[in-house]
């Protein structure tokens, strides 16, 4: 089946790095985009502005995933954009890396709320507009963290193996209904986030680089895209080939 | 937007939405069950769904898995309107 007309894509964390870069691909490929983002304003208008300068029709609304429902995200994104919620692209994350001796109970709650409870919240609301036009992409952002080792990142490494899991399982219940389920798995993406971590990394990563937020997006566009229809509970992971 | 909930239309609401999970129309009666009917749990979520958007009333996941019958799911809907 065709994606509908109109169709919206909402995507969580997208005022920059690979946030902004999925909104940007997708807005590239005729979604609407729903521009999410927690405080950055500036940043998020910057995205939708990026958007509509190529073409096409985005809006950026505010709300932290972690906190609250779901249902205003999806109503505001449906009213200012004139059309159903077809596409969810759970990208919004935290960090909080510490041993797990030392992370406290802050740190592991606000790292698993965000990271995962809040897609599986987002999810749940998206299934809903979904199993209507018996249409809809699921993509969640985990990390090659999820399945592979990284000492320091006991929540972080949770959150996003419990983003693999969930994706999975969620996939096998809504196949039928022409929803698609899947992950992208990056492995280390220049962007604010991991600023702080490159240049020891660097090293161990086969094609001797970090990715670009534009490489994560290419791989969410292909998964929300028709053209991925037959694709459902699988990690793509884009990560120089540092987890083969 | 909720409709005025009385038994009759939520059974007109039920009937209509079941074909829409492959149930055949002629087999669809209060005391067909849903596994004669072919309507698994996935249908029974999504007939949830169509219920709270027309009635406003929630069911839950307990909920749907103790209806047998579609006379069972009409008068538990009529029951929590109440």
């Amino acid at each position: 089946m065709a994606r509908p007309e109109g169709a919206v894509a909402l995507v969580t964390g997208a005022s920059k790095g690979i946030g902004a870069a999925i909104a940007k691909a997708l807005g590239a490929d005729g979604w609407q985009v729903a521009v999410n983002y927690r405080s950055d304003d500036v940043g998020a208008k910057a995205t939708v502005a990026a958007i509509e300068g190529s073409g096409g029709h985005a809006v950026a609304l505010a709300g932290d995933v972690a906190n609250g429902t779901p249902d205003k995200l999806f109503t505001d994104a449906e009213e200012q954009l004139g059309g159903p919620v077809l596409a969810l692209v759970n990208n919004a994350g935290v960090r909080a890396d510490n041993l797990a001796i030392q992370i406290d109970d802050e740190d592991w709650d606000a790292v698993l709320n965000t990271n995962l409870s809040a897609a599986f919240r987002l999810t749940r609301r998206s299934l809903k507009p979904m199993l209507k036009a018996r249409y809809g992409r699921i993509v969640n952002v985990a990390s090659v963290v999820g399945p592979r080792a990284n000492a320091g990142q006991a929540n972080y490494a949770a959150a996003k193996a419990g983003l693999i899991g969930l994706t999975k399982t969620i996939s096998h219940e809504v196949a039928r209904r022409g929803i698609t389920v899947n992950a992208v798995a990056p492995g280390f993406i220049e962007t604010d986030m991991t600023k702080d971590l490159l240049d020891d990394v660097v090293k161990a990563i086969p094609a001797r680089r970090a990715g670009q937020p534009e490489e994560v997006a290419a791989a969410v566009r292909f998964l929300a895209s028709d053209d991925a229809a037959y694709v459902t509970g699988t990690t793509l992971f884009v990560d120089g080939g540092m987890s083969a | 937007m909720a409709t005025t909930i009385t038994p009759e239309a939520v059974e007109k609401v039920v009937f209509d939405a079941l074909p829409q999970f492959g149930a055949d129309p002629s087999e669809v009666s209060r005391e067909a069950t849903f596994e004669d009917l072919d309507v698994d749990s996935l249908d029974l979520a999504e007939l949830s769904q169509i219920i709270e958007d027309e009635f406003g009333v929630q069911l839950k996941g307990d909920d749907v898995g103790k209806i047998k019958t579609v006379g069972d799911a009409i008068d538990l809907v009529v029951s929590r309107a109440g």
